[in-house]
């Protein structure tokens, strides 16, 4: 069973990941994008740890539903309300639960991925983080590190293909070639995932 | 790269408060980052809120004040500003008689001021919004993200912003904003890329010899690029694009936009090459303005914005006004 504390980690993990890999984030912005994905993601994380340390909430619920809304309220561009509505409609799918299983875990996170898709308009191919976050949540039954696997394999297959959805889509056939960083972003956040899971004691 | 600031962390927030000082007839929030005209609320006017990445100075706060916009937003540099920013600027702008955001078709900025405005309207503000999506350079369908807002910000804030400072209701300026709109056509190229400062180097190669053509206005590399051209073939080029989207029946508006590093001196020759290639494809220009306005930092280039307009819309455009970036009639 999955708590509190666990989604505390998981946020945490993501923080500290998203803080390693900003230069690379903002790197992979640059040839199809502005440059800006990491540290804007980095100031969002950054006042998602902030407020989960001040705050404390008791439910996997809450603490996305807040980590949501810190992300909403601070990182801005396409970023803040995609990843703020992936992780706020997860924890309210979540409910005030103060334990959750693997599996109903996964039905909360399909209906933010779900979320995050009518939200932005954005379908699979699209070469955005739903790319990633797709096959995470469809690889989710078989354990954490499935679901990593799954959201790199994800990631790394945006390389490819045309953007049709964000800023990288006004360079049509030009942005063929570059790995998304937005699916990038996403597979790390999946990535911390795991790595809360096997801190926990396994997959 | 050398730029003149302290950290890449507090660049806008420095700027703000540089601007705070430079104008006190504007109540800039330094901390909730959001600039305001001094006398908001103006009772029963309609406000006007827009906002939107920073780097674009003096695009949005330059454009502040009796005549224009009532509020603006400022975000992280090329990123939109966040929802709280926006509902922030809407409490504090807003008369009783409605507020209008003014956003430009960017997924960022949608989704933000989407947010907002839901937000705002939960506080009992009235909320209506128009999209600015004038740039032909950008495929527009149903699998894209769609035109972006460029130059034809300005022609929408300004006129929009008249209408709004003669008392005119909320759904007519809404309507006149998306006329505008409507009526407006953009084109931009690049010399040189941007360089962001948290990035510290420029956000694409662009080789000496080399231009960026139909670029926008964050850095984002155009969708061709060609050996270097002259100030009039740029001019042949710009415009063909824009008139292969739009036929002009009326006189147009025209902004000779500077992109933020290119020197009056090539504006007026370039803005002289326009005229040229608009006379001979028979367009009347009533109005021209030629300047840095919607800039993109340190990116070298320019854009052309034609916005074709009645009597009406001219006399919105002539009527007074009195912001940092944007100064007549008074």
């Amino acid at each position: 069973m999955l708590d509190a504390d666990f989604f505390r980690r998981w946020m945490t993990a993501t923080a500290s990941s998203v803080d390693r890999e900003a230069d690379r984030l903002t790197a992979l912005d640059s040839p199809i994008g502005d440059a800006d994905h990491g540290s804007n993601l980095r100031r969002g994380f950054t006042a998602v740890s902030a407020a989960l340390e001040k705050e404390a909430p008791e439910t996997p619920g809450a603490v996305l539903v807040l980590a949501g809304r810190q992300l909403i309220s601070t990182v801005g561009g396409a970023s803040g309300p995609l990843y703020g509505t992936l992780l706020r409609r997860t924890g309210k799918a979540l409910g005030d639960a103060a334990e959750v299983d693997e599996e109903g875990f996964a039905e909360a996170l399909r209906a933010g991925v779900d979320a995050v898709m009518q939200l932005g308009g954005a379908a699979p191919g699209d070469k955005t983080m739903i790319d990633a976050l797709v096959p995470a949540v469809d690889a989710l039954p078989d354990g954490f590190g499935a679901a990593r696997a799954a959201a790199e394999q994800g990631a790394e297959a945006t390389t490819p293909l045309q953007a049709r959805k964000g800023r990288a889509s006004y360079l049509g056939e030009r942005s063929i070639g570059h790995q998304d960083p937005g699916a990038t972003s996403a597979a790390l956040l999946i990535a911390a995932l795991a790595d809360a899971g096997a801190e926990a004691g396994g997959e | 790269m050398k730029m003149l600031i302290n950290v890449a962390e507090t660049v806008v927030a420095d700027a703000l408060r540089g601007m705070a000082v430079a104008h006190p007839e504007l109540a800039v929030d330094v901390e909730n980052r959001v600039v305001v005209r001094r006398d908001a609320p103006v009772a029963g006017k309609v406000a006007l809120v827009s906002g939107g990445g920073s780097g674009h100075e003096p695009l949005h706060g330059g454009f502040v004040g009796p005549g224009m916009l009532s509020a603006a937003c400022p975000g992280e540099v090329f990123t939109s500003p966040v929802p709280d920013q926006m509902v922030r600027a809407a409490a504090a702008v807003d008369s009783g008689a409605g507020v209008l955001f003014i956003v430009k078709n960017y997924t960022g900025d949608v989704l933000n001021f989407d947010m907002a405005a839901e937000l705002a309207e939960d506080e009992g503000i009235q909320i209506a919004k128009v999209l600015v999506d004038d740039d032909v350079a950008v495929t527009d369908s149903l699998y894209t993200a769609g035109r972006r807002g460029t130059g034809a910000t300005l022609f929408v804030e300004k006129i929009a912003g008249a209408a709004a400072e003669e008392g005119q209701s909320l759904e007519r300026v809404e309507a006149l904003a998306r006329q505008v709109n409507e009526n407006a056509r953009s084109f931009g190229v690049a010399l040189s890329a941007c360089t962001t400062p948290a990035k510290g180097s420029p956000t694409f190669d662009l080789p000496a010899g080399e231009l960026e053509l139909g670029v926008g206005i964050h850095g984002e590399p155009g969708r061709e690029r060609r050996a270097m051209m002259t100030s009039g073939e740029i001019a042949d080029f710009a415009i063909n694009a824009i008139l292969d989207d739009m036929t002009p029946r009326n006189p147009v508006l025209l902004l000779v936009n500077g992109m933020g590093a290119t020197p009056l001196l090539e504006l007026y020759g370039f803005n002289a090459e326009v005229h040229r290639v608009l006379a001979q494809r028979g367009v009347a220009v009533a109005r021209t303005l030629v300047g840095n306005y919607v800039t993109s930092l340190d990116m070298a280039g320019a854009s052309v914005t034609l916005c074709q307009v009645d009597e009406e819309l001219l006399r919105l455009w002539d009527a007074p006004v009195r912001t940092a970036g944007l100064r007549w009639g008074v």
